[in-house]
């Protein structure tokens, strides 16, 4: 049989179970295009490539499964770029697809040409540059198992014009590739670590976004509560113990609770699991979790010793250590430490804002839980509402919240709540976001509204880039500089321009109700939360500090 | 801290134009200093052989797990001694 290389495209993407891509049309990229309309692929058109890219991850960050986008050469390309550095940074599984200038214009500065390849090699798990149409059917196959196996990741295909165009012969279509098994644990290792669990008086599990990717949250609760362990995540691993376990000490770090910090000072034995001792996670290193024994399990040879030296590794896939740790593990109910768990709590209390005023941050975000089905999917964007969202918001389940932790991308929020809407069409998304993300990415309300969506979006507006704000008032001696908006769009007509129904919860005479509507009703939805301009995230650990001094209120105003 | 060292790293790569970029790349961005690159290929024509001559006062093991993760280096070496001599091209005053 005779296909071209669009065609090859196409049918190894439905070969390989993909049902939705997201991407923008371009002249390079046209002949894909071609063979996309006579797929049975559903396109989305996004109405920018960074868009796209964040719906692609969307759909990847609700599933698991590798998100496919489309882009054209030049700027299509390099407007993908902040998505695939997001998705390599947050270790998430993602194929994009660029149309390249036809090879005979290869390093000729023609029209709409870029080295994608070049600028996408830092920022991928593995790229690739097409020469060949007929390469085409080991390439594709090849990028779904890199992007999905092992540590998962971004994978870019950069095709040429002139390849997408080429007509090969073939007899067969390949066999397509999923991830592969990932290496098991080292017997010997696993012992180790449950002799260092049984040896350890206050042992501390800290988990990261590697438990959630490698589904390992039941056997995490299950290993926790046999051993009683408190357990701590970072923002990526929020979901993998559910909020109201016993045993969740929450997130630790730069905001987290201060007595999760306090515990982490006095364990013995922190058992770090698919976490990378990130520095927003950890503060200033060389006094995090001193006196503690460091164990690291990681599927990421790389990442053990990459900042703290370790005890003991094992470089294995979570999920399948966990399984294995599991009966070597005797019972246990460690009151004394797990008592002395309850006694920080009480004494470094995550320290409460002023609840008086309307919309303060954290009612706010308490009631929206209330309110909201507890299967939705929470997508944030960046920011403080982020980080309000990921201490107030009680995540009982991996997957339930969306949100860019490693690189931090304001206008990821809306884009990845249409993913995730698209890959689960049952569940509501909630997209909780401030005004200055939402402007990153604004013109995907018109997607949203095109694709008619249950997706929420709560914007917390305070008319400043907030968490910005906060650090100028904190350690640049509140000297404000370009972070307030001096003037601010009426986001409630913006919405209703682009056809999404926007509530102005300021106006509304009962905003509990109009909040509880706008959670049930079909379709997109908007709802402008006017909330204090210069509430601060607290606590927080100042930049390049120790987890020990953080700044709460008091220190705040003092 | 320790005096810079220089030691050699022995890459087996796969011949293609994009492999080089990945490989510098990496040194680039993690601040490794990269003082000399030796490259050629191999007889089957599918494969190169690659050594890089490094000045590091860190220890080379992240390094190497770095370059591991790269989808197109197969096997990568430290040599015992680094053998400066080999990058040294005679006439060009080098070394």
């Amino acid at each position: 049989m005779k296909a071209n290389g669009a065609e090859i495209v196409t049918t190894l993407l439905e070969r390989q179970g993909i049902g939705v891509v997201a991407g923008i049309p371009g002249g390079a990229n046209l002949p894909l295009y071609d063979a996309l309309g006579r797929s049975r692929i559903r396109h989305v058109l996004a109405r920018h490539e960074q868009g796209a890219g964040f719906i692609a991850q969307g759909m990847a960050r609700a599933t698991g499964r590798a998100g496919v986008c489309l882009g054209t050469s030049g700027p299509g390309a390099t407007n993908l770029l902040t998505a695939i550095a997001d998705a390599r940074l947050d270790s998430i599984p993602l194929v994009a697809i660029t149309g390249q200038v036809p090879s005979a214009l290869i390093g000729t500065d023609a029209f709409q040409e870029v080295d994608t390849y070049g600028l996408t090699a830092p920022i991928t798990k593995h790229n690739y540059l097409v020469r060949r149409a007929s390469e085409l059917l080991s390439t594709l196959p090849e990028a779904f198992e890199i992007a999905e196996s092992g540590r998962p990741g971004p994978v870019v295909i950069d095709i040429p014009k002139d390849v997408l165009a080429q007509e090969v012969e073939l007899e067969a279509w390949p066999e397509m590739r999923r991830r592969t098994d990932p290496p098991e644990p080292h017997p010997a290792q696993v012992a180790a670590l449950a002799r260092a669990i049984d040896g350890a008086e206050r042992p501390v599990l800290y988990v990261g976004g590697g438990v959630i990717a490698s589904e390992a949250s039941d056997v995490l609760r299950r290993l926790a509560h046999r051993n009683s362990i408190p357990v701590t995540t970072t923002l990526p691993g929020l979901g993998a113990i559910a909020a109201d376990d016993v045993l969740s000490l929450g997130m630790l770090g730069m905001h987290g609770a201060r007595y999760t910090n306090r515990v982490l000072d006095e364990a013995d034995l922190l058992i770090a699991l698919g976490a990378r001792f990130d520095d927003r996670a950890t503060g200033k290193l060389s006094e995090f979790c001193e006196h503690a024994r460091i164990a690291h399990v990681d599927i990421d040879p790389s990442e053990i010793d990459k900042l703290k030296p370790t005890n003991l590794r094992l470089v294995a896939d979570v999920g399948a250590t966990l399984r294995a740790l599991l009966p070597q593990v005797a019972p246990r109910r460690r009151r004394r430490w797990n008592g002395r768990v309850v006694e920080l709590r009480r004494q470094y209390p995550m320290v409460d804002p002023p609840v008086e005023g309307r919309f303060q941050p954290r009612p706010l975000i308490e009631q929206l839980a209330r309110l909201a089905d507890p299967d939705c999917i929470v997508a944030t964007d960046v920011g403080q509402h982020q980080m309000w969202v990921a201490q107030y918001f009680p995540f009982r389940r991996p997957r339930s919240l969306l949100t860019s932790g490693g690189l931090g991308t304001m206008g990821f929020g809306l884009p990845a709540a249409i993913g995730a809407a698209l890959a689960k069409p049952h569940q509501r998304v909630i997209c909780v976001t401030g005004d200055g993300s939402l402007l990153m990415n604004l013109q995907e309300l018109a997607t949203l509204a095109e694709l008619e969506l249950p997706v929420t979006v709560i914007l917390m507006n305070n008319g400043h880039l907030g968490l910005v704000r906060q650090q100028q008032e904190l350690f640049y001696g509140a000297r404000y500089h370009a972070t307030r908006f001096e003037r601010s769009p009426d986001f409630v007509t913006i919405a209703e321009g682009f056809g999404v129904r926007g509530v102005p919860l300021g106006r509304a005479a009962h905003p509990e109700d109009a909040l509880a509507e706008a959670l049930r009703r079909a379709g997109p939805t908007l709802v402008d939360v006017p909330i204090p301009p210069l509430e601060n995230v607290l606590p927080m650990v100042p930049p390049g500090a120790s987890n020990r001094t953080m700044i709460d209120r008091e220190a705040c105003h003092g | 801290m320790a005096e810079p060292r220089k030691q050699v790293l022995e890459l087996l790569v796969n011949n293609h134009p994009g492999v080089m970029v990945h490989v510098a790349g990496l040194f680039a961005r993690r601040a490794f200093n990269l003082e000399g690159i030796w490259c050629g290929p191999l007889a089957d024509g599918g494969r190169s052989r690659m050594l890089l001559l490094l000045a590091e006062r860190r220890p080379l093991e992240q390094v190497i797990r770095q370059l591991e993760k790269l989808q197109d280096v197969v096997s990568v070496k430290a040599w015992p001694d680094a053998r400066e001599e080999l990058f040294q091209v005679p006439g060009w005053g080098a070394g």
